[in-house]
Parts: C-alpha cells; structure tokens; sequence
C-alpha cells in the first residue's frame, strides 16, 4: 500500500464522518426541543461541516488531479463514503441523537488528540483546530446524558434505549484495514486500540453519571472504512447531492 | 389634571425629546400592549422563518454554500432570542408567547407561509426578504423602547450580511446555465410581491400607525419604508439581469423614485388571515417539534430541581 493513497483514504474517511454527522445533524435545524437546544445543534453542525471541508480540501490537494473539495463530496456515491456506520444512522429523538453524537465525539476526541503525534504536518494542523471543538461537542452530549439519567424516568429510559441501539455501532470506529497498517508504519496515523482505551474511559464515566449500562449484544455491525454501509447513507447522498448531480458542471 | 394625564403628558414629553423608554419607566397600557405584539411577533417571525430556509439546508449545493445557510439561519434562531428577551422586559413569559403564537393569537411575518421550491429561493429570501427586513429593522433601530432599539442595532449588523449572502447567490445563478438563470427569474417572480407586501398596508389603511408614530415605536410610514426597499432593490435586481416582474414599473426622474404597479392587497389579508400556502405547515411544524421537545425540557427542569434540592 503506497503511503499517500493511503493518507488519502484516511482523509476521506475523517471528511466523510464528519460529513455525514454534520448533515444529520443538520436535520434538527427548526426542529430542537428548545430554541437554545436548536441553535447548539446547528453549531455542532455547523463546525463539523468545517472540519470535512479542511479534510476534503486536504485530500483534493493529495489526489491531485484537479477535483475539488466539493467534487469529493457532492460526487461521491455510497460505495466510496468511508464513513462510519454510526453517524449514518437516522436521528430518532432527541435522546437518540444525543447519544449518537456522545459516542462520535467521544472518539474523535482522542483521535484528534493522538494525530497531534502525527508526521504529516497538514493533518496535524487540521486536527489540531478540530480537537478544541470536539472537545466543547463531547461537553454538550455528556451534560445532556448526565441530565437524562438524573431528570425523569422517561429520559432515562429514551436514552438507555438509545444506547442499546446504538452500540452495535461502535466497534465499527476502530475497525482497521491496510490502510491503517501502511499510515502506522509511516507515523502519520495510530493504532486505533489505543484510541478505543480511551474512548471506554470517556464512555464509562459518563454513562456512571447518566445511569446507563451498556448493552450485551453479539449484534456487532462494521463496515465503514471499507465503504460498506448500511441502508441509510444512500437515501442521505441523494438528497446531499441532488443538485450538484442534476446541474452537472454549474456553480452556486 | 389627573395623575393619569399628567403621566400621559411627561411620557409624551420624553418620547418628543427623542428619550428611551426603559422597562421600569411608567408608560400607557396601549404603548406597553403594542409594544408586547410587535416585538414577540417580530420574535415569531425569526424563529418560523427558520423553517422555509431550513427547508434547504441539506440540499445546498456546495461545502460553503451549506455553511452560509446554516449560520445564517442560526443568526435568525439568535435573533428570535433577542426578541423574546427584549418581550420579556414587559414581565411576559417566552411559554406564554409561544402559546399565543400556537393558539394563533399571536402572528408572525407572513413571508414565511409562501413556499420554498428551489434553491434559487435561498437566494430570494436572502436578498428581498432580510434586504426588507434591513429597511424596517434600520428604522425600528431607532424606536423609542431601549431594550426593543438596541436588540435591533445588534440585529441589523447580521442582516447585512444576509442580505449579501441572498444577491450572491441570485448573482451566482443569473450568471451560470440556463436552468439557473431560470430558476434565479422565477424565485424573484414569486418572492418580489409578497416582499413588497411585508412592509404592511398602504398609509391610508394602517390601523396603528398614527399613535405608534406619536409614540415613535414606528418612526416612519410603511408606503415610506416600501419605496425605500423599492428604490434600492430594483437596480441590484438590473445589475445582476433579474427583471421585476411588475409591468407598470417605471423610474421617475423628478421625484427619484421607481413607481410600481398596484399591490394586490387582498392576497395579502388572505395570507394574514391563515391562508396561505403555508401557514397550516408552518404552524403544524412548529407545534409538533414543540411537543415532541416536551420531555426533553421535563427532563432539564427534573434536573435542575434535583441540583438545587442538593
Ligand atoms: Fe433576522
Ligand atoms: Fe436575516
């Protein structure tokens, strides 16, 4: 595996999960609970789309053949998305969504933290930026874990489901392939176990607060980095890309 | 003279000498009432307008496009907490509003109950709706209630750019394929009218104008602030290729002004009065999302008892 088709795989796949989290993310816009709640959720969102845009520019720079950042995320289809299986799952309720941005903050927080290390002086500056907001993304999802679990009997329960639906996802993050291997060896990127130590840590002391014990279950789904995803993403890209496939060629 | 006229005459006194009315100040029943609809009206009106642009918000077209839209849309959501805070000044309760506002007590801006069709409405809405918004906000900026002036001084600095982001999108449009130009045309078909229509009812038939220009909550008339928005917007809408789709349009050069046709009025009542495309979606919308939130504020409130308690 040559290292910097590699490193742009690796960069996809970050873009791609922020991507993808973003525009679910998105979907809460008029929707939250509370007009606070609301606005939060679009910040979250709103710094996500951020973070994809620096890693698909990032990665349009490696590619180097004169496709843009945009072309990398308005062109792509379901079978060459590396992100994770998680953050394309539909949002539910607000518990639901909570959850779901609980776990992907609680690891990418690490990650970010660990590609501080890195080589690659891009990625570091990248993430570097990146990390200081996800840190404010994990804050906002635990306090709100933390509240569920201490508020009623209802948003406990919403919550505890959440989880249990959820984690079948989770392993899917440190899900490695050769890519992986070669950004290793090449000290650009890192043994995703050693992010799994501390994305547990992060879990397990939140879910303490929030009285939520997580769930036994052989149901383990994985498939991201390889672009196998689940039914949810393709109905996603055709509502994300319906104008850049149906205008080809234009510009906004 | 009473106590009650010798108030009335010291208050008018003060809004005369151009002074601000703060929330402790005495202030007649009427100014109080009108001020209290205004503002949580104006407050309504940024947090429905939220769902028509909010409509786009997945679909948008590019990395920056996206990210334009959404912090646009949630400097409205911002600015629809500005006003409830600046309502709540007068003791009302943002739960109380908001009632009022499902109970269809309350209205907001009827722009929002015209649909959003294609991405070149983004544009539309940036451009007509904020660019009328800037001309009613720079003269509200001015009103003689502190708390309702200054939430428009911090407001009108954002619309600017909302404005900008709406005419580089129509610009970007007019100047790309034919399909966009088509597009761009017929946004500005179906939003031109209803803009001119969110400054109000002509002079002659605006019930409250006359105290609140005493009162100075509304410094300027609303056929004024239309011909404003009019003179203005018609150049930006040439200068891009656009043409306004008003047939009696013509420019007079004694007076300066563009000269528009007749405003069809009795669209806009039946849009006021609940029937328009969209009010029965608006107010659907924003009810259901408020009950589905329901267990999520019993949740906050449960917690913050149990902090407190220990
Ligand atoms: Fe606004
Ligand atoms: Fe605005």
């Amino acid at each position: 595996m040559n290292t910097q088709e590699a490193l742009l795989n690796f960069c996809l796949r970050l873009a791609d999960n922020n991507m993808i989290a973003a525009q679910r993310l998105a979907e809460w816009c008029s929707r939250g609970p509370i007009l606070e709640e609301d606005l939060a959720l679009t910040n979250i969102s709103l710094d996500l789309f951020g973070q994809a845009e620096n890693f698909y520019e990032y990665a349009a720079t490696l590619q180097n053949n004169g496709k843009t950042a945009d072309d990398l995320a308005f062109l792509r289809s379901e079978r060459e998305y590396f992100n994770n299986l998680l953050v394309e799952q539909p949002n539910g309720d607000f518990a639901f969504s909570t959850m779901k941005q609980f776990l992907y903050a609680a690891f990418a927080k690490p990650l970010y933290e660990a590609l501080q290390a890195s080589k690659d002086e891009t990625l570091k500056g990248i993430t570097s930026k990146a990390v200081k907001e996800i840190k404010y993304h994990l804050r906002h999802s635990s306090e709100w874990l933390v509240r569920f679990g201490n508020g009623t009997e209802e948003s406990l329960k919403r919550s505890q489901t959440a989880l249990n639906e959820l984690w079948r996802y989770t392993d899917d993050m440190f899900l490695m392939n050769d890519n992986d291997k070669a950004l290793i060896e090449a000290g650009i990127s890192i043994d995703l176990n050693t992010v799994k130590a501390s994305f547990m840590a992060t879990v397990n002391e939140i879910f303490k607060a929030a009285h939520l014990s997580i769930p036994e279950t052989n149901n383990i789904i994985t498939g991201g980095c390889n672009a196998i995803h689940s039914e949810h993403l393709g109905v996603m890209l055709c509502e994300m890309q319906y104008l850049q496939r149906a205008h080809p060629g234009a510009q906004w | 003279m009473s106590t009650q006229e010798e108030s009335l005459k010291k208050f008018q006194q003060r809004i005369d000498a151009d002074e601000k009315i703060e929330p402790r100040d005495w202030m007649p029943e009427n100014y109080r009432k009108t001020l209290i609809r205004q503002i949580s009206q104006h407050a309504h009106s940024e947090v429905i307008g939220m769902q028509p642009e909010g409509n786009w918000v997945l679909r948008a077209p590019s990395l920056r496009a996206k990210k334009i839209l959404l912090a646009k849309i949630q400097d409205e959501g911002g600015h629809g907490l500005y006003l409830y805070s600046a309502a709540e000044t007068f003791g009302v309760s943002r739960a109380e509003m908001i009632q009022q506002l499902q109970e269809g007590k309350a209205k907001y801006s009827s722009i929002f109950n015209y649909p959003t069709l294609t991405w070149a409405d983004m544009g539309a809405i940036g451009w007509l709706v904020d660019g009328a918004a800037i001309v009613n906000q720079t003269m509200l900026a001015k009103c003689s209630y502190g708390p309702y002036a200054r939430a428009m001084l911090r407001i009108c600095k954002e619309e600017g750019f909302h404005q900008r982001q709406g005419y580089e999108i129509m610009g970007k449009m007019m100047n790309g394929t034919p399909a966009q130009r088509e597009m761009a045309q017929d946004a500005m078909n179906r939003f031109w009218w209803p803009s001119l229509m969110m400054f109000g009812p002509p002079d002659t038939e605006s019930a409250h104008s006359a105290e609140s220009m005493n009162w100075k909550i509304k410094v300027e008339s609303n056929d004024k602030l239309r011909q404003r928005f009019i003179d203005r917007t018609v150049e930006q809408a040439h200068h891009i290729g656009l043409t306004v789709p008003d047939k009696d349009l013509k420019f007079n050069k004694e007076t300066m002004h563009w000269e528009f046709g007749p405003i069809n009025w009795d669209e806009f009542w039946t849009v006021v009065k609940g029937n328009g495309p969209c009010n029965h979606q608006r107010m659907n919308h924003h009810i259901h999302y408020h009950n589905e939130g329901a267990w999520v504020r019993e949740a906050a409130s449960a917690y913050e008892r149990k902090i407190s308690a220990n």
